[in-house]
């Protein structure tokens, strides 16, 4: 019997609340980070679960296009928080906080 | 994939991803991040997905999280002596994780009542994908390289020591 596809859904889901959990808890700019590629890799996994129960290709090419979008976040996303800390000394997010209003 | 393999799999990727989350040594975080993602290339090798999960090896376990450990050791950060928010946010975050998960299930078993349909031969293997990359997403594609390209560009504009700085 092969797993059905809410299980992957749900699977899905649960990463995604961790994911939403770890932006909202950590002051660590570089976690908070981590927690949004897993939640990308999240939405990957419920694409792909989906792509194999309607028998479509389409879902696996959205994940690679995903990706790819991932990747070009994570190295500007890295990149500023470089230069955040040459300038600032700090990744804490809460002492980041000149632009909050 | 066999249910039992699933639940045994499923368990072990949300314990990682709740060490990645919650443990407070970056390090750490970044290593349970690579075992995540692979376990993650498991389950998309259980669905029919061989390209994607081998992309997703290369790409998410050795690219990505290696430029986090980069950036980590550049940074030389330690473990956190205050790494979390106050008490009263994360008491809210937790029930608003809790609360979105619960809606994303209810949805989620509202739509997924549909037997798996039948796999044409070679489903998702290099040849399918890329015949689908290069003829139905060939404007996506072909954009995606503008978007590295940009990326590139960016981050090394970023990054790089301005002149008269350090």
């Amino acid at each position: 019997m092969p797993t059905p596809l809410a299980w992957y859904l749900g699977l899905s889901a649960v990463l995604f609340g961790i994911g939403v959990l770890g932006v909202l808890v950590r002051r660590n700019v570089i976690i908070i980070f981590m927690a949004i590629e897993l939640m990308l890799n999240a939405v990957n996994l419920a694409f792909v679960a989906v792509a194999r129960s309607r028998g479509s290709l389409d879902g696996q090419v959205i994940v690679f296009f995903v990706m790819t979008v991932a990747a070009a976040e994570a190295a500007v996303g890295l990149a500023i928080i470089l230069a955040m800390f040459r300038n600032r000394e700090t990744t804490n997010a809460d002492e980041l906080a000149t632009l909050r209003w | 994939m066999n249910p039992v393999v699933f639940v045994a799999l499923a368990a072990l990727t949300v314990l990682s991803a709740f060490t990645v989350v919650l443990h407070r040594n970056p390090v750490h975080s970044a290593c349970a991040l690579v075992v995540t993602l692979f376990l993650l290339a498991v389950f998309f090798v259980g669905l029919d997905a061989p390209l994607v999960a081998v992309l997703q090896v290369i790409v998410y376990a050795g690219a990505v999280v290696v430029l986090f450990l980069f950036v980590i050791m550049l940074l030389n950060l330690q473990v956190e002596a205050r790494s979390m928010a106050s008490p009263l946010l994360v008491f809210a975050a937790v029930a608003g994780g809790m609360a979105l998960v619960a809606c994303l299930a209810v949805v989620v078993g509202r739509a997924a009542a549909r037997p798996a349909a039948d796999l044409p031969a070679g489903f998702g293997d290099t040849v399918s994908v890329a015949r689908a990359l290069f003829t139905v997403y060939l404007l996506p594609f072909e954009l995606t390289s503008v978007l590295l390209l940009v990326a590139i560009v960016g981050s090394v504009a970023l990054a790089k020591k301005t002149a008269g700085e350090g």
